[in-house]
């Protein structure tokens, strides 16, 4: 922080659509992060913090415990007031979560196991085969939806015959969720990837269409305006003005968009034969290594963040002309730390 | 008023080098004429014209201007002429071909500058030449020439956005100009920029206009800019909506901004202001505000 009066700084936090300080933004970005996992290691070590259970380390008189078992609490304190009652030896106990809540280190070494430790059955899936099979499927599913849904959903937005005779079928489609045609897509495409690939199309293309052809519509009119008394013809006007004229929204729109095919993909796994990272939750529920689980759903997690960020970074380059740094909501509504470019001239006045 | 006050010459009256200037220019072939144009919106009862019997000729390397309050349809005006509207009737000659549509012939400058965000200053004046299918090549050292007229030469790498109002307004007429139009069409250009910013770019207009075989249609509702650029100044007015006059300006060429306080200068602006604006006594009551007194008595500010 600048030594000029630093107090002044800090009210300004609170500014409506204010910006932080770059010393902030670091701090605020970390705490983002920390908070939840501050809150999950309090419920976890802290033993008065829930604990609804008791682990049994001495059966005591109690003839149905066993050491390790988890026992509710009110049960324990019951048994053990008929214990006190009939003179004879207590049991003994340690505050504990249900196994669904495991603690935080039990997670992380979870991460690491479950790459490392072979599956329980042959035929099972590693963790880093299960995920890879769901990228693919992801992948296929919004390429084939992206390859068809993006022109049209450009054409849609210049063309307004093209518009009418689209977009109200798209629209009535889209409040069809894509898992209703789960049976169908199995009927049709079989039990494997096909039918999951289908249903991250369904899910991607009727949102697409439209998202698309919305972005299109904001296309600054006199941009088309001015392409047109410059000569511009009609493809011309399509793919030099166009185009490039919402490319930076598109962009952003399919980054968008594929977070929500993330989403549908559990929903497809699940359709004829289980596969991918939603067969090894499931398998790894069954099991009630629930470790496992917790790692399999934070690694969907981070696996989408991870693309999302290489994808922000990237558009960064593609879009060398995005204003940087301004004041412009799309800038305000990031959270992510931007870097700032030095221009490739500077400007004087007229 | 303080003009009545004053004994102005009458706009009318010019010199004879004045004069003598606009014979030529009658002489000069005419490259857009502008027949019986009218523009309405709505049907029957509920038509409003807004403007009807619209006629001009533009000369070869006249500087028109086009004046009128707001509502009058002056935007509305310029964009037929572009193509860019269509009027209701009437018709729009270049050269005696009746044109549809908008067209690289009839460039355009407009007020938001409309520059392409996504290319660099370079590409936005290479825009034109490459879409009537120039060589990449001819098309950049063509735009490199034009930049250089603008003397934007050093920036053409850098993106719109790193251009200040008035520079991004000079790639804007230099991206029109490379197309070499038989008239240049201005939509309030300058009408964005700060009065230091507007006084200097209607300078390099005057330098470009002289340099380069260009007519130029011009559209403000700033006065002093709109005597101090143009040959002929058409006034639109409102209710009914057309044509109140064609004025010669009287000012000599070359201008300057000496003659803002010339009698040419001001008795032209004090007829101009009467016909936007009506006469002096109408505007003044409308001027005051019904305002009780809201301060203590005896606290007065003049």
């Amino acid at each position: 922080m600048g030594e000029s009066a630093p107090k002044p700084a800090r009210r300004q936090w609170l500014k409506p659509f204010g910006e932080l300080p770059a010393s902030g933004q670091a701090i605020f970005l970390w705490l983002s992060f920390l908070l939840p996992l501050v809150a999950w290691a309090i419920v976890s070590y802290v033993p008065f913090v829930w604990h609804p259970l008791v682990r049994i380390t001495e059966p005591g008189g109690v003839s149905y415990f066993r050491p390790d078992t988890l026992i509710d609490k009110k049960i324990f304190r019951a048994e053990n007031a008929k214990l006190k009652a009939a003179g004879q030896p207590l049991a003994a106990g340690v505050p504990a979560n249900p196994v669904f809540l495991p603690a935080p280190h039990e997670v992380a070494r979870a991460f690491y196991k479950s790459f490392t430790t072979p599956p329980r059955r042959k035929g099972e899936k590693w963790l880093h085969e299960s995920l890879w099979q769901s990228i693919q499927v992801i992948f296929l599913g919004f390429t084939l939806s992206s390859l068809i849904g993006v022109p049209l959903g450009i054409l849609c937005g210049v063309y307004a015959p093209i518009s009418r005779l689209t977009e109200p079928f798209v629209d009535f489609t889209r409040y069809m969720p894509a898992p209703a045609f789960g049976a169908l897509a199995v009927a049709v495409l079989g039990i494997y990837a096909p039918p999951k690939i289908a249903i991250i199309f369904l899910g991607t293309f009727f949102q697409q269409v439209l998202v698309i052809a919305n972005t299109t519509r904001k296309l600054d009119t006199s941009l088309i305006e001015a392409a047109q008394t410059l000569g511009a013809n009609r493809l011309c006007l399509l793919l030099r003005v166009i185009v490039p004229g919402i490319s930076v929204d598109l962009y952003n729109d399919m980054r968008i968009l594929l977070g929500w095919a993330w989403t549908y993909l559990i929903v497809a796994e699940y359709i004829g034969a289980s596969s991918g990272i939603t067969y090894f939750i499931n398998q790894q529920a069954k099991y009630r290594i629930y470790d496992n689980v917790f790692a399999a759903i934070i690694m969907i997690g981070i696996l989408g963040f991870t693309t999302d960020r290489i994808l922000a970074l990237l558009g960064a380059h593609l879009f060398p002309w995005k204003k940087r740094r301004s004041r412009t909501s799309a800038a305000r509504r990031s959270w992510w730390p931007r870097r700032s470019a030095a221009p490739a001239a500077t400007p004087t006045a007229a | 008023m303080v003009h009545s006050a004053l004994a102005l010459p009458d706009y009318r009256d010019q010199a004879p080098e004045v004069a003598a200037r606009f014979e030529r220019i009658r002489q000069r072939p005419v490259i857009l004429r502008v027949k019986d144009l009218e523009k309405t919106y709505g049907l029957d009862a509920e038509r409003h014209v807004v403007f009807d019997h619209v006629s001009l000729d533009i000369h070869r390397r006249e500087f028109i201007t086009v004046i009128g309050p707001s509502g009058c349809g002056k935007s509305t005006f310029i964009r037929i002429v572009a193509g860019l509207d269509e009027a209701t009737s009437g018709d729009i000659l270049l050269d005696g071909k009746a044109v549809a549509g908008p067209g690289p012939d009839r460039g355009m400058v407009f007020q938001g500058y409309t520059l392409f965000p996504w290319l660099t200053v370079k590409r936005n004046v290479m825009f034109g030449l490459r879409a009537r299918g120039k060589s990449s090549s001819t098309a950049e050292s063509e735009a490199r020439s034009w930049l250089d007229m603008v003397g934007l030469a050093k920036f053409e790498n850098a993106y719109p956005h790193e251009l200040s109002g008035g520079m991004k307004q000079r790639v804007a007429i230099a991206r029109a100009l490379a197309n070499e139009p038989r008239i240049l069409l201005m939509d309030e250009p300058f009408g964005a920029l700060d009065a230091q910013t507007r006084c200097k770019m209607q300078g390099y207009l005057q330098q470009i206009w002289r340099k380069v075989d260009v007519t130029i249609l011009f559209i403000t509702h700033d006065l002093d800019e709109a005597i101090y650029l143009s040959d002929r100044i058409l006034v639109l007015g409102t209710n009914p909506g057309g044509v109140r006059e064609i004025i010669e300006n009287p000012v000599p060429r070359p201008r300057s901004v000496a003659q803002f306080i010339s009698p040419e200068f001001v008795a032209l602006k004090a007829r101009l202001d009467e016909l936007i604006h009506g006469p002096a006594t109408e505007t003044a009551e409308e001027d005051k505000l019904p305002m009780a007194r809201m301060t203590m008595a005896g606290d007065d500010v003049e």
